[in-house]
C-alpha cells in the first residue's frame, strides 16, 4: 500500500479489535471507505457494527488493530480530539439532547470543529436545503421532536462540523418509510453534490446496498462479504439472509 | 406586621447564602450524578479566605472598604475555586468509572479531610471579625417601637447574589462552555462525539460551584461576623437540602430552595422555637419530598427516545 497514491482510503481500519468487557465485539475487522465513496456495512443487529463506530471514536478503545484517517493514524486520539479531525457521527439511537433546542443541538455540532459564523450561517442553510421541517422547529427542545425530525436533527448537527467523513448509524431505524426515502435521498444528494463520503450501518440492506457504492457485510464481529452494492443484492446468501427472509424486505 | 417584614428581610438574606451553595451540588449532580459532600467544606474555605485575605491586606494599611471587598471578593473566589479543582481532580476523577457510590464516599472522606485541615491549621476556635459594613436603613417605624431594619450588609449580600445569578445564568445559558456543560449534562458520550472535552468541562463545574460557594463564605463572613473550621457542614447539609427542595440538578430550583430554607428557618426561629428551626426545614423538606419527588422545579424523566 501506497500511501501518497490517491486511491488511499480516507478511513482504513485494519486488524481491529474491541471488547465489552470479556465480550469481544470485533475481531478483527477490515474495511476502507474511499474518499468521494458511500459505503455501507449490513449485518444483523448485535453483529458489532455500531460496535465498528463507536470504536472509530475511540468508544470503546481498539484492542487491536489499526485506524486511519487520510493516512494518519487515528487509533489512540482522544474522542473529544476525533471531531475536530472532521469526522462526524450520528450515532445509534441519534442521541440528539433533548433539552436544547434544535438551534442549539446545531450549534454543538457547529462547535465541534470551532466554526466561523460565516461556515455556520453556510451550514445551516444546507441543512434547512436538505430538511425544511428543523427549519420550523428550531426553538423547539429536541426531545419534543418526532422520531423522523430527531434523525433529520442528528445528521444536521454531524453536518454542522463541516465533516469530509460522515458515519451514519441506522438513519432508517424506526421511521415511515416516507421519512426514511427523505433521509436516503439527502443522503445521496450531500455525496453528489459535495463530494461527502458517507460510511452508513444499516439494517433495510435492499436500501442502504441500493445507495452504497460498495457494502460489507458483518456476522458476529467479522467482515464475511464485501462488493459493491450491486454485486452485494445479487448473491443469493445475502438475498436469503437480508433482504427476502427478513420482514424489512 | 414589622416584625415579619424583619424576618422576611433576614430570611432572605440567610437563603440567598444557602442558594450559593446549592447551585454548586446542584450542577455536580447534574453533570457527575453524584453528592458532593466536600461541597460545605469548600464554602467553609471560601470563609476562611476571605478573613485571611481581609486581615492582610488591612494590614497592609488598605482602608478603602469598597477596595478591599473587592480584591477580597475575587480572591476568594479565585483560591476557592482552585481549591474545587483539586478535590475534584484528586478526589473525584480517578473514580468516575467506577462504581456509583465510590465516588459519594469519596467525598465524605474529603469532607473530613478539609475539616480538620482547617482545624490544624487555623485553629479550632470560632474567628471573629468586628462588623467591616456598618450602617443601614430604617423602612418603618411601627407604633409598638418596633423598627424594621435593612442593614447595608443585606443588601450587599442581596445584591450580590443576585448579580452573581444574572452572571452564571447567562453563563450556562449563552456561552460555549454553559453549552458544553449542559451537553454533558445530557449525554456525555455524545458530548465527547462532537468534540468536547468531557473531563476539562467537569473540572470547570467544580471550579464554578466553588466559586460561588467562596461568594457564599465571604457573605457568611460580613453577616455573622464569624467562621470557623466546622460550619461548612451545617451550612453544607442545609444547602444541599435546598437543591433537593428546589429539585436537584435544577439550577433555578437550587436558588428558590436556599430562599424557602432561609425564609422557614427564620421564621420558624422568630415565632415558634430556635431550637427546633433545622427540625422545621428538614420537615418541609420530607413533606415535600413526598408529595413532589423531584421537587419543587425538578423534571420529571419523561423524555422522548
Amino acid at each position: 500500500m501506497t500511501a501518497s497514491s490517491p486511491t488511499t482510503p480516507l478511513l482504513a481500519i485494519r486488524g481491529l479489535r474491541a471488547a465489552y468487557g470479556k465480550i469481544e465485539a470485533l475481531k478483527g475487522v477490515d474495511l476502507e471507505v474511499g474518499a468521494g465513496e458511500i459505503v455501507a456495512l449490513i449485518g444483523a443487529n448485535g453483529a458489532g457494527k455500531s460496535t465498528l463506530m463507536m470504536t472509530v471514536f475511540g468508544r470503546p478503545r481498539a484492542r487491536a488493530g489499526k485506524i486511519e484517517y487520510d493516512g494518519q493514524d487515528i487509533t489512540g486520539v482522544p474522542t473529544h480530539e476525533i471531531a475536530r479531525l472532521r469526522i462526524a457521527q450520528s450515532p445509534e439511537g441519534r442521541r440528539i439532547f433533548p433539552r436544547m433546542s434544535v438551534a442549539e443541538n446545531l450549534q454543538m455540532g457547529a462547535d465541534a470543529t470551532d466554526s466561523s459564523e460565516a461556515d455556520r450561517a453556510s451550514g445551516l442553510e444546507r441543512i434547512f436545503n436538505l430538511f425544511p421541517r428543523l427549519k420550523e422547529r428550531m426553538t423547539q427542545r429536541g426531545g419534543t421532536l418526532s422520531g423522523g425530525e430527531q434523525q433529520m436533527l442528528a445528521i444536521g448537527r454531524a453536518l454542522m462540523s463541516r465533516p469530509r467523513l460522515l458515519m451514519l448509524d441506522e438513519p432508517s431505524l424506526g421511521l415511515a418509510p416516507l421519512i426514511a426515502r427523505q433521509i436516503f435521498d439527502a443522503i445521496r444528494t450531500l455525496n453528489r453534490q459535495d463530494g461527502l463520503t458517507v460510511l452508513i450501518v444499516e439494517q433495510n440492506a435492499n436500501h442502504a446496498l441500493k445507495l452504497a457504492h460498495r457494502g460489507y457485510v458483518m456476522v458476529n464481529g467479522l467482515i464475511t462479504l464485501s462488493g459493491t452494492g450491486s454485486e452485494l443484492l445479487q448473491r443469493p446468501e445475502i438475498r436469503a439472509a437480508y433482504l427476502e427472509g427478513g420482514r424489512r424486505g | 406586621m414589622d416584625y415579619f417584614a424583619q424576618q422576611l428581610i433576614n430570611g432572605l438574606v440567610l437563603g440567598s447564602i444557602y442558594g450559593l451553595i446549592a447551585i454548586g451540588y446542584t450542577m455536580v449532580y447534574g453533570i457527575v450524578g453524584m453528592i458532593n459532600f466536600a461541597h460545605g467544606d469548600i464554602f467553609m474555605i471560601g470563609g476562611f479566605i476571605a478573613l485571611i485575605t481581609f486581615l492582610i491586606l488591612v494590614s497592609f494599611g488598605l482602608t478603602a472598604i469598597p477596595l478591599i471587598l473587592l480584591i477580597v471578593l475575587l480572591v476568594s473566589m479565585a483560591i476557592t475555586a482552585l481549591y474545587g479543582w483539586t478535590v475534584e481532580r484528586i478526589a473525584y476523577r480517578p473514580l468516575r468509572h467506577s462504581f456509583r457510590l465510590a465516588p459519594m464516599l469519596s467525598a465524605i472522606g474529603m469532607s473530613f479531610v478539609l475539616t480538620n485541615y482547617s482545624q490544624v491549621a487555623q485553629g479550632a476556635r470560632v474567628k471573629p471579625v468586628p462588623p467591616i459594613i456598618t450602617g443601614g436603613y430604617t423602612l418603618h417605624e411601627g407604633a409598638g417601637g418596633f423598627v424594621v431594619q435593612l442593614s447595608n450588609i443585606q443588601i450587599i449580600v442581596v445584591i450580590t447574589t443576585v448579580v452573581l445569578l444574572a452572571l452564571f445564568t447567562w453563563l450556562v445559558s449563552s456561552t460555549r462552555l454553559g453549552r458544553d456543560m449542559r451537553a454533558c449534562e445530557q449525554d456525555q458520550t455524545m458530548a465527547s462525539l462532537l468534540g468536547v472535552d468531557v473531563d476539562r468541562t467537569i473540572s470547570m463545574t467544580f471550579v464554578i460551584g466553588a466559586a460561588l460557594a467562596a461568594v457564599a463564605g465571604m457573605m457568611y463572613l460580613l453577616y455573622y461576623g464569624l467562621v470557623d473550621f466546622f460550619m461548612g457542614f451545617v451550612a453544607g447539609i442545609k444547602a444541599f437540602t435546598a437543591a433537593v427542595l428546589g429539585g436537584i440538578g435544577s439550577l433555578p430550583g437550587a436558588m428558590l430552595g436556599g430562599l424557602l430554607i432561609g425564609l422557614i428557618e427564620t421564621l420558624w426561629s422568630a415565632y415558634f422555637s430556635v431550637e427546633y428551626k433545622d427540625v422545621a426545614a428538614f420537615s418541609i423538606l420530607i413533606v415535600v419530598l413526598i408529595f413532589l419527588p423531584t421537587g419543587l422545579l425538578g423534571r420529571p424523566e419523561v423524555e422522548k427516545v
